[in-house]
């Protein structure tokens, strides 16, 4: 008797599964189930680009309708990876206009994406609907234009932080005059100046637009005409929010904002004076994330901006709210979710900022639903971290930037391995953590031993020895992404678990001790891991036992990458060949 | 506590068995850095006098030193460049601003912004990407802050900085105040007289008690005259400065008001007056009043 439910049947079980990460335990059930799980998946994730071949994923999911992709390192986002490391898109894009002209959705992060891919994808997907890149480079506003003239159903375009070769605003009036479907635009990373008719015209034909956000050189006396043309809106980034408005516009302004009545979500708000606030008073009450940080508003103001924002979920910040404004918050935003304090640099004139752990610590005990947390600040203490941990034990997300590399505990000269032992203790949900400050071997015995759920660990500056490392890799069951920066050790801790690093996404460890013949080693030994090192000095000149300045270490079913430029060395497995370069150029 | 001694680092010619997975570091160095030793004895525990916080410069120096010696520059020249150029907000200045006094290294906390202040200084230590802020991020605060310094000086073509002189329809110049947490912008233009701005100045930063300007009112044509200026100096703490068009501060009232907008590219509210060595003027000043 065949005991294997129907196709039809699994299929449709399927079909509530929506996880990635669900799907794929369902795939490593038995073949049927892999064969039906792959023919129902409809949205792709690949979390490293060079993990498998573009032509594998494309044959594997004929029904795919959204593919996401990640490129290079986070620490790439510091300007760690030199250019020119790799991340292309073309080869995806290539790959899937030939084989899944139905893709409808291409979601890209820290990729090289050029303006033949994006001609390439306005060419090749004929319902394509959902264009989103974050953090990309390579491509210039042409590219945009295609997309806009040529993708008739288009529903969102959204370039966020990306660095474009900005060749004007033109690119805006190629949305032909009979597009009407689009959801979400977001062009806040470009710099050039978009012509505002064109732009007007473009709200006024889209009834179904939620989300819209500005660039800087929109002005404050256009905004109230475009928002009169899109009060439906639910995500708003403004452009710059600094002209001079006389009581005229301001009282027009006033209005237009009010009637935002669905409005969740503000940010832009670039160089926001204070006289302006009060303007932003009639949006508060329904706010559910706010985005400050790139307005250099003074503490004073921000505590009568927040002090309104009962709804608050998201919060991003510079630390000019100083620790009396996170009081407020703490205070007055019972919902919150999300925190993210950003230095602002603090050269406004010889100002003191006062932001100290102190304010961290008051929104921990304030705010009940806190569970992701970026915190920018000078120095730390264990007292604050045990205070924080045993406020909010349901962080999810803890991410403590002190900015001062090796800083100790500034009232007890401790290092801060009893705070953040106090985190990983707590919060057992834990699964991304950034750790900062001093900090020894102990603090990552406690995070091997704590932190099971911990998916994502970054550290700078720290620790003493290999035993660092060994802690983590031995101790995190859960890791997948562990990038390490300026920390002594390397070698043993690697060679002693390297079977760890084929359950991880990817290992990254620049200027830290890891000797070239650790890397020689640990190539060889595992087969499916793709050691890559990045380094001014070709290795082969150098000896074994000399460091290298960075090494990538990632899991792959792919092999070594073709595309590598001449500072990265992809290194072989066969010990005869030792270290090759396979690029084809 | 002893464990949280700081491991000796080898960092030419590591050996396997260096690294042994015990508590007893033991590694022999043979590094470049001969201050290690000061570093490396910095022990948590151990007592220091000082202000919290005023070791780690030293330690920060060292420790990172040695480590960024370690490192040298990629091929790539962005990476280089950010180091030097880019990331000029980002430098780490040791300590907070506030508490450290006495920092030995020769790394400037503050440093009073010069016309030009792009790049910082050869003494300010930089590491690449620290502290961890996304590029887009870094770019967008340094145009900001490179909007604020105001003033034809700025190499950025930002309108702002040509909205000074000529026919312009406003005259936006920024006014600062000496121990106040923020700037304000005011157009000039909006103003006739010395009178319109003081009041104007006055109500800005009334929270900042500068009601040393007084309501005498104008004596003659213009109200920042004579007499105003000595009660000023006589009794008052605050008195009004600005910036003209060879970046040498100036008192207000000296001159008429259309010269005066037309010159003035940042007004400042001091309260001592040697800091910008206006002191020999004012002092004859009052001299010759007396």
């Amino acid at each position: 008797m065949d005991r294997r439910f129907p196709f039809k049947v699994l299929e449709h079980i399927f079909s509530f599964v929506d996880s990635n990460e669900d799907r794929n335990s369902v795939s490593l059930v038995c073949k049927s189930w892999f064969e039906t799980e792959r023919r129902t998946r409809k949205r792709v994730f690949v979390g490293n680009c060079y993990a498998v071949s573009p032509l594998k994923v494309a044959r594997r999911f004929p029904k795919m309708r959204s593919l996401t992709l990640k490129g290079k390192p986070h620490f790439a986002d510091y300007n760690l990876v030199p250019d020119g490391w790799g991340g292309y898109a073309w080869p995806w894009i290539e790959a899937m206009a030939a084989r899944r002209p139905f893709l409808e959705e291409i979601r890209l992060k820290r990729m090289v994406v050029t303006d033949e891919c994006l001609e390439k994808i306005a060419a090749s997907f004929r319902d394509f609907k959902t264009l989103v890149l974050t953090s990309c480079e390579g491509f210039s506003t042409d590219g945009i234009a295609a997309i806009a003239s040529t993708c008739r159903k288009l529903r969102d375009l959204e370039l966020r932080e990306c660095i474009v070769d900005d060749l004007g605003g033109d690119w805006l009036s190629y949305f032909p005059e009979t597009s009407t479907s689009l959801v979400s635009l977001d062009f806040s990373c470009l710099d050039s100046e978009v012509k505002l008719s064109d732009l007007e015209r473009l709200l006024s034909r889209s009834p179904n637009l939620k989300s819209l956000k500005l660039n800087r050189s929109v002005t404050l006396d256009v905004l109230e005409s475009l928002l009169r043309r899109a009060p439906q809106l639910v995500e708003l980034g403004t452009g710059s929010f600094s002209d001079e408005l006389d009581p005229e516009e301001i009282a027009k302004l006033t209005k237009a904002l009010s009637e935002l009545k669905q409005l969740k979500s503000l940010s832009g708000l670039w160089d926001l004076l204070p006289e302006y606030i009060p303007l932003l008073y009639s949006l508060c009450p329904r706010l559910t994330s706010l985005n400050l940080s790139y307005a250099t508003v003074q503490m004073p103001d921000l505590i009568d901006l927040l002090s309104r924002c009962s709804k608050l979920q998201k919060l991003w910040v510079m630390d000019l709210i100083e620790d009396k404004g996170l009081k407020t918050v703490a205070l007055c935003c019972k919902e919150l979710r999300e925190l993210r304090v950003f230095p602002s640099g603090a050269d406004l004139d010889e100002t003191d900022v006062t932001l100290t752990e102190q304010g961290l610590v008051s929104v921990s005990e304030g705010c009940p639903k806190l569970e992701s947390v970026l915190y920018f600040c000078v120095q730390f203490t264990n007292a604050a971290l045990v205070s924080i941990a045993k406020n909010r034990p349901n962080f999810r997300c803890f991410r403590l930037c002190v900015m001062e590399p090796f800083a100790p505990d500034y009232r007890t000269q401790q290092p801060l391995d009893e705070g953040f032992k106090a985190i990983v203790e707590r919060c057992k949900d834990l699964r991304r953590l950034s750790v900062s400050g001093l900090l020894t071997d102990k603090a990552f015995e406690y995070i091997g031993v704590h932190a099971k759920k911990l998916r994502m660990l970054s550290i700078a500056f720290a620790g003493d020895s290999d035993l660092m490392l060994h802690h983590l890799l031995s101790g995190c069951q859960s890791l997948k992404k562990l990038e390490i920066r300026d920390c002594p050790f390397g070698d043993t801790a690697l060679l002693e678990n390297a079977a760890k690093l084929e359950t991880m996404r990817s290992l990254w460890m620049s200027s830290c001790f890891v000797s070239f013949g650790a890397c020689k080693q640990l190539s060889q030994k595992m087969p499916r891991l793709n050691v890559e090192v990045i380094d001014e000095h070709p290795p082969k000149t150098r000896p074994d036992s000399s460091p290298v300045e960075r090494i990538y270490i990632y899991r792959t079913v792919a092999g070594p990458r073709l595309d590598t430029p001449e500072f990265v060395w992809t290194i072989h497995k066969s010990p005869e060949v030792g270290v090759s370069r396979l690029s084809i150029r | 506590m002893s464990e949280s001694v700081a491991a000796e680092h080898d960092y030419i010619g590591l050996s396997m068995e260096a690294a042994q997975m015990s508590d007893n570091k033991t590694k022999t160095r043979d590094n470049n850095n001969n201050k290690n030793d000061d570093v490396l004895n910095f022990k948590a525990t151990e007592l220091r006098l000082g202000l919290p916080g005023s070791e780690s410069p030293e330690r920060v120096d060292q420790r990172f030193l040695s480590l960024k010696s370690s490192c040298p520059v990629s091929g790539a020249k962005r990476v280089f460049s950010d180091a030097i150029n880019g990331s000029t907000k980002w430098v780490f200045s040791p300590g907070s601003a506030t508490d450290v006094k006495d920092i030995k290294p020769a790394v400037p906390v503050k440093e009073k912004k010069s016309s030009a202040a792009a790049a910082p200084p050869a003494s300010k230590a930089q590491v690449v990407g620290w502290p961890p802020i996304r590029s887009f991020r870094k770019n967008t605060m340094a145009s900001s802050q490179s909007q604020k310094q105001g003033g034809s000086d700025n190499n950025n073509s930002e309108t702002e900085g040509e909205a000074k002189s000529g026919a312009e329809p406003c005259l936006y110049v920024k006014v600062s105040m000496e121990g106040a947490p923020y700037l304000r912008k005011i157009d000039l233009k909006t103003y006739k007289s010395y009178v319109e701005l003081s009041s104007a100045l006055e109500e800005m930063f009334s929270c900042f008690t500068i009601g040393q300007f007084g309501s005498h009112g104008g004596c003659g044509r213009d109200g920042l005259n004579e007499s105003r200026l000595t009660d000023l100096l006589r009794g008052s703490e605050y008195f009004v400065t600005y910036e003209d068009k060879d970046s040498d501060w100036m008192l207000v009232g000296d001159v008429p008001w259309e010269m005066f907008i037309c010159s003035c590219k940042k007004l400042r509210i001091m309260k001592s007056f040697e800091a910008i060595g206006l002191a020999p003027r004012v002092m004859e000043k009052c001299r010759s009043r007396n």
